[in-house]
């Protein structure tokens, strides 16, 4: 009787659960699918960023340029000969006179060669004005003809074949990134140079090449279409030695003393608390800090890499240190114990053994460390990194720009319709250095585990 | 120079402690330490007198030049006051280092300033002097303290983990550099402003330093607290779901394969830099936004809180789920395997068992990516439209914390007036905000992982 009831029972539990099943297996194929959808959503999202800067900045690492032929005209150029140092002639005065030589140099009218030169590219009888030849080609280039000349003195009365790089509106107007059905009054480009870039473009004289110009010359406002990334690179690469010669002796060594030496006591655990924290102080605060100690108190100079390297070093610190740390813990115990028990004093056993040991995970922590600050913004615009610097620093205590704030800069740029492109390139070069650090620190890391 | 006395150093203690070892083992005896520690020893020994001179004498060297500068000048000049004072010296002491002045030099100001180089250049030969004797003095005397009984090793690594203490202390005085320069700046901004019409004002105008000191200009924390506070929740309810799935889909179903190759993915993805994402909103995300707003009838801003909250959140994808990865994973397998084997289908394992159970880590988790967000800066620059009015549309655009620090700050490295100073009471705020939230996470994530060691 009580059996029969109690399989009853059981009988009408099992069908209750089998009839949930169903819903149940329906529900756990819909959470699954959500993490999926998850994922993908991440995925494509994060696609649609790259697939955006490359999409806009792969144009930009191609420009206009117009192949031409450059006449030094001597009766444009009319500075006479350079001076030849004399005997007798002190070295002052030979310098005051190519100085003088130098100036008239560069008042002489090199837009009229410029004019020829494009002259000379246009098919015969095409009617070119003044204007537009001149708006044709980027302002920079009179530039680099005349210091062509200065170089060698030699080029007069001679033709050159040069190629010219073209303005950035030109250089917009062939790409089609300008809306060519607009009104007159609306183009930026007079149709005059419009139609002359279109026949240079179908003749042959103008062609896309690659820029190689965007990593060798320095940021210009007057002639965007050189603008480049060299002055910005430069003052990167300063800020990540500093960063490296700081951050990671610094780092290691803390983390060293945290892991091996220290007591444990409310001291240390203070040092530890405050370690990690520092390492999710937003970077803003970092330059706060910069500015008003490194440039206010200790008088450093303002927008010099050796204030970005020091502010960065200390957003990279903690990076390292918590690294580092997880390395040594890393460092199984029996290797301590045998150096211990051969009579190796602590110091002895951590620097001939344990740190050999953790050595690729140091290196790895540094790179990620590295690659982290080479791409922090906020704490250089506070520092003053992104005021507009057209030179290439010679030692860290320069004016310099930097990658990110070379990117800030450029994206503010009026001429939109160009700089969106450069910066998008500017972002393609900062993520292929960034990613190329990343993968190294990746194999790095999996060749490590594969060993230990 | 030092260099110079450090090589002498290390060859003075390396030759006379081997000598000493070889003369030793003749006898039958041996000494503690090995040559090259001896040498150390020796070398840091001559070192630190000659850094100490020279440290002091940096440390000394502004006020001393100073007072000698002051003693040097004609009286009619010494009893100016304040700027003008500080101006004549800055003039001689340009005029002393050879970079030259503008404007007509003076005669006083000529002779102060030959003097002046003349000394200078006397005391440093005199401080390069006295640092090298000391040094050849603290070498004589660590040389002959060299002996078969003295413990060189021991002192030698006594120094060293005292230099190690030395760098661990460098974080600290991150810190507390931060706390006190962030506090100095901004008691003197609210010497200027009252603190309670900084944190309880409405308006946010703080006026042009250009127009003079008397335009003070309202000084209102709360439009921007409130536009943080927007732009952190969009970010948040965007990042959390879709991090938190990834995060479990990975760590509860992918096959290892994928796992092996999205994870270094999102580990790279959680470091393109903020400005990317930032260009990436104000390129992209704006513009589609709106035109999609226009598409369903509403106004959507191309830069506003909610393009900035939606790519802030994108961001925070990567952020959010390689932590909460990690969180998961540290669950043991067996409180999983246990409701795997009462019959329980792996999502409801996940729900009622894994999410409880790693709760206060993810929880931990959350506050983090909350404190980045708040701390974000390169795209709300970019993308949150600047707009410091109190408005509840997202909408709309928006100023946040950071943004204001940016705008108060850049290219200004005076720090006078209000206007600048108020950057560093707002970072002050962001300090604080941020610090708490910290805290309170990493205590629960410590927590956490201390449970299930």
């Amino acid at each position: 009787m009580t059996d029969l009831t109690f399989s009853a029972a059981a009988e009408r539990r099992r069908e209750r659960i089998r009839a949930s099943l169903a819903r149940r297996h329906l529900f756990e194929r819909l959470f699954r699918g959500l993490g999926l959808v998850a994922i993908l959503i991440g995925l494509a999202l994060v696609a649609s960023l790259f697939w955006m800067v490359i999409a806009k900045g792969y144009p930009a690492f191609t420009q206009a340029k117009l192949s031409t032929v450059a006449y030094f005209d001597p009766e444009i150029i009319d500075v006479g000969p350079p001076p030849e140092r004399q005997a007798g002639q002190s070295q002052a005065g030979f310098r005051a006179e190519s100085l003088a030589w130098q100036r008239r140099v560069t008042t002489a009218n090199w837009n009229l060669i410029v004019e020829e030169a494009v002259r000379a590219a246009a098919p015969s009888g095409f009617e070119i004005d003044r204007r537009a030849a001149l708006a044709l080609v980027d302002g920079g280039e009179r530039h680099r003809l005349r210091d062509l000349f200065v170089a060698d003195p030699g080029l007069l009365g001679q033709r050159v074949p040069i190629e010219l790089l073209a303005s950035a509106d030109v250089d917009n107007w062939l790409k089609g990134t300008i809306d060519r059905d607009l009104p007159d009054e609306r183009q930026q480009l007079s149709a005059a140079t419009r139609r002359l870039a279109d026949e240079l473009l179908a003749g042959g004289a103008i062609d896309f090449k690659f820029a190689w110009h965007i990593f060798t010359n320095v940021d210009s406002r007057s002639a965007p279409a050189s603008a480049g990334l060299a002055g910005a690179l430069v003052g990167s690469l300063y800020m990540m030695v500093i960063v490296v010669l700081l951050a990671v002796p610094i780092g290691v060594a803390s983390a060293i003393y945290l892991e091996e030496f220290a007591p444990k006591n409310r001291l240390t655990d203070l040092i530890e608390v405050n370690i990690n924290n520092l390492a999710a102080v937003p970077s803003i605060v970092f330059g706060l800090f910069g500015a008003a100690v490194f440039i206010k108190y200790s008088g450093l100079p303002i927008s010099a890499p050796i204030v970005g390297g020091l502010v960065l070093t200390l957003m990279t610190l903690p990076t390292i240190i918590i690294a580092t740390r997880s390395s040594l813990r890393a460092v199984p115990p029996s290797l301590r114990q045998a150096a211990l028990g051969l009579g190796a004093s602590r110091t002895q056993m951590v620097f001939h053994h344990v740190l050999p040991i953790t050595l690729p995970g140091i290196l790895t922590a540094t790179i990620i460390g590295v690659a982290q600050a080479l791409g922090e913004t906020a704490p250089l615009l506070l520092i003053g990194m992104n005021a507009f610097v057209a030179a290439i620093p010679a030692t860290p205590f320069d004016q310099s720009s930097a990658l990110p704030s070379q990117i800030y800069l450029w994206q503010g740029n009026e001429n939109r319709n160009f700089f969106e492109a450069r910066t998008s390139a500017a972002i393609m070069v900062l993520l292929a250095l960034m990613i190329t650090m990343n993968a190294i620190a990746v194999l790095l890391r999996q060749k490590l585990e594969r060993r230990s | 120079m030092l260099l110079i006395l450090l090589g002498l150093a290390c060859q003075q203690g390396f030759s006379r402690s081997l000598s000493l070892a070889t003369a030793a083992r003749h006898g039958g005896q041996r000494m503690h330490s090995r040559p090259r520690y001896h040498a150390a020893l020796v070398a840091l020994w001559t070192l630190l007198p000659a850094l100490l001179v020279l440290g002091l004498w940096s440390l000394l060297e502004p006020g001393l030049m100073r007072s000698l500068i002051l003693a040097m000048l004609p009286p009619e000049v010494a009893v100016l006051e304040g700027r003008q004072l500080e101006a004549v010296i800055a003039r001689i002491e340009a005029l002393a280092s050879g970079h030259g002045v503008a404007g007509e030099v003076a005669p006083f100001e000529q002779a102060a300033a030959e003097q002046l180089s003349f000394l200078q250049n006397l005391a440093f030969l005199l401080v390069l002097a006295a640092a090298a004797g000391l040094g050849a003095v603290a070498l004589f005397l660590a040389r002959r303290r060299i002996s078969l009984r003295l413990r060189a090793r021991d002192e030698v690594e006594r120094a060293l983990r005292f230099l190690l203490l030395l760098c661990s202390g460098v974080a600290i005085a991150t810190t507390a550099g931060i706390v006190l320069s962030l506090f100095t700046e901004a008691l003197r901004f609210f010497s200027f402003v009252n603190p309670l019409d900084f944190f309880f004002g409405t308006v946010w105008n703080p006026g042009f330093a250009s127009t003079g000191s008397d335009a003070l200009g309202r000084y209102g924390l709360l439009p921007l607290l409130w536009g943080t506070v927007m732009v952190a929740v969009i970010a948040i309810l965007v990042a959390l779901p879709l991090g938190l799935m990834t995060a479990i889909y990975l760590s509860c179903y992918a096959p290892r394969k994928v796992r092996a190759l999205v994870k270094p993915v999102i580990e790279i993805l959680a470091g393109i830099p903020t400005i990317v994402y930032g260009f990436f909103a104000l390129v992209t995300v704006g513009p589609f936004l709106s035109t999609v707003g226009a598409a369903i009838g509403i106004d959507i801003r191309a830069t506003s809180a909610l393009t900035a909250g939606l790519v802030m959140g994108i961001m925070l994808i990567p952020f959010i789920s390689s932590l909460s990865d990690d969180i998961l994973r540290q669950v043991p397998l067996s409180l999983r395997d246990g409701s795997l084997a009462l019959g329980a289908t792996p999502s409801e394992g996940i729900r009622r068992v894994l999410l409880p159970a790693a709760l206060p880590g993810i929880v931990g988790a959350f506050l983090l990516a909350v404190s980045r967000a708040i701390g974000e800066t390169m795209i709300v620059v970019l993308a949150a439209g600047n707009s410091p009015v109190l408005r509840a549309n997202p909408a709309e655009p928006v100023s946040t914390v950071t943004v204001t620090i940016v705008n108060q700050l850049t290219g200004d490295s005076d720090f006078a007036g209000p206007q600048s100073l108020v950057g560093f009471a707002l970072g002050l705020t962001l300090f604080a905000m941020t610090l708490l939230l910290n805290i309170v996470a990493l205590y629960i994530v410590r927590r956490f992982r201390e449970q299930y060691d």
